[in-house]
């Protein structure tokens, strides 16, 4: 290397060029490919939907899967969907609508206190996407997003509810970061099957399904309201069953689901 | 042709950087668990060593020294990104996997190393080269590893299953260590000591020597 190379002159010359050169390459390849990747993020959002109520025919393509769901916003507040007239003040649109975005903001979203905050997610957006699978006019099945944190990461899932509004048709997350082979077992189809059939609410109408402590035993007049835990994952474990009581409880979609049952009946 | 061929073949058993120079351990540790993300990492990182010594090299007689880590640095850091970038588009399910260690592939000794040692002294395509052959021998340990601990902590390799597990209703028993980082630890340094033992010039000669031990006269 000659000496030339280390003068104050040359020095910032190569390192704004460099600096250059390489932004426009870093910038490049994240505009070019940002469409490849949203779409990637929303089928796989989609699949997951899909995969929580049964619905994941892998010889349909997912889009097309994807028509048979409507999607709807409800509103935590008054229990019910929202109302055209509360979306429009609140500025969403049904189809963009990102709730983990919303949390984050304070027009759309309550700070939880400490004793409410179960799942650890600190704030809870005040409007939620919803799914739903309808037969004719009646609703066939519901699936609620659901989020809490676990031992490294927050999880978010989808659960798939029957028409009774309390039995569970399927339950999964779709991003975690949990311990591999531990906790990582939430994605274990083996145990994302022992799900289904499960009932949420006991007869108080309290969120009660809970994971227990090793496997349940089919006698114990609980077990419909039980779900094998996972082993060597205690704080996972616990983690599924905060998120699963505080989403399914009174301050989630508790009340949301106590109309439907109401109307439905 | 032969230098070629010693630049490409040497890192992978003869130096090779995590069984000899003991670099890039971290990432051999995290993403060892399976051997599908083992295997698009190995290609991530060689792809990166690869291109960042190109591009070095070609720079190499017109990088000031004084800031010569920082020019290396940000070469690198663009590749790594562009590569994450790629993945995200392309292999969605498995960056989901490798989530952030794609990105911490800028730490990553290996990279930074060979760009050091070899980039800054020699022509673009020895240093190209030479990135793929780190990179391949940085690809072998990490696919050993990976085979093992997905075959006895999991009971499958690429996720399909050979051993069918006591939870699938099978006979085995999956050790749940082999899941976990510290058992990545125990299969390099088996994998060390076989290397070593048939490569025996590997051996490092011992920092000290021990005595024997002092008789009970001297210890009056």
């Amino acid at each position: 290397m000659s000496s030339g190379n280390d003068s104050t002159k040359k020095t910032v010359l190569v390192a704004l060029s460099l600096c250059l050169v390489c932004s426009v390459f870093v910038a490049a390849a994240a505009v070019g490919l940002k469409s490849t990747q949203q779409n990637n993020k929303d089928q796989d959002r989609k699949k997951n939907i899909l995969a929580a109520a049964e619905l994941l025919d892998p010889t349909v393509s997912i889009d097309t899967s994807f028509e048979q769901i409507e999607t709807r916003i409800i509103n935590f507040d008054t229990g019910a969907f929202a109302s055209e007239s509360e979306l429009a003040s609140a500025g969403i649109d049904v189809a963009s609508y990102d709730q983990k975005a919303a949390a984050k903001d304070p027009a759309l979203s309550v700070s939880l206190s400490g004793e409410q905050d179960i799942a650890s997610i600190k704030r809870r957006a005040k409007f939620a996407t919803v799914y739903l699978v309808k037969q004719g006019d009646a609703i066939d099945k519901v699936i609620l997003p659901v989020h809490g944190y676990g031992l490294w990461s927050t999880m978010y899932g989808f659960m798939a509810l029957e028409n009774d509004f309390t039995t569970v048709v399927g339950f999964g997350f779709y991003d975690q970061a949990e311990t591999p082979g531990l906790g990582g077992e939430v994605d274990n189809p083996n145990w994302k099957a022992l799900w289904k059939g499960k009932t949420v609410y006991n007869d108080q109408g309290e969120a009660v399904l809970s994971l227990a402590k090793g496997s349940v035993d089919k006698a114990d007049p609980k077990a419909q309201y039980k779900v094998d835990g996972l082993s060597g994952a205690t704080l996972t474990s616990r983690g599924v069953t905060n998120l699963v009581h505080y989403w399914l409880g009174n301050e989630g979609f508790g009340p949301f689901l106590a109309n439907l049952r109401g109307e439905g009946a | 042709m032969s230098e070629v061929k010693k630049v490409l073949f040497t890192p992978i058993f003869n130096n090779n950087p995590i069984a000899l120079q003991i670099l890039g351990i971290c990432s051999a540790l995290a993403v060892t668990s399976s051997l599908s993300v083992s295997f698009v990492m190995a290609i991530a990182l060689t792809m990166v060593t690869a291109f960042s010594n190109l591009f070095i090299s070609i720079i190499r007689s017109n990088i000031p020294s004084s800031i010569r880590i920082i020019v290396q640095m940000i070469i690198i850091a663009s590749l790594v990104i562009v590569v994450d970038q790629v993945l995200k588009a392309f292999a969605y399910e498995i960056s989901k996997q490798l989530s952030v260690f794609v990105g911490l592939i800028i730490t990553n000794c290996i990279v930074m190393g060979r760009a050091e040692a070899y980039a800054m002294k020699n022509g673009p395509v020895m240093s190209f080269i030479d990135g793929i052959g780190n990179g391949l021998g940085y690809s072998i340990m990490l696919i050993i590893v990976a085979f093992f601990r997905e075959l006895l902590g999991a009971g499958k390799l690429f996720g399909v299953e050979i051993f069918t597990t006591v939870q699938n209703g099978g006979w085995y028993q999956p050790n749940g260590l082999m899941l976990l980082p510290p058992s990545a630890f125990f299969v390099i340094g088996l994998v060390i000591w076989a290397l070593r033992a048939w490569k025996s010039d590997q051996v490092e000669e011992a920092d000290f020597k021990i005595v024997a031990n002092s008789k009970a006269q001297e210890a009056l």
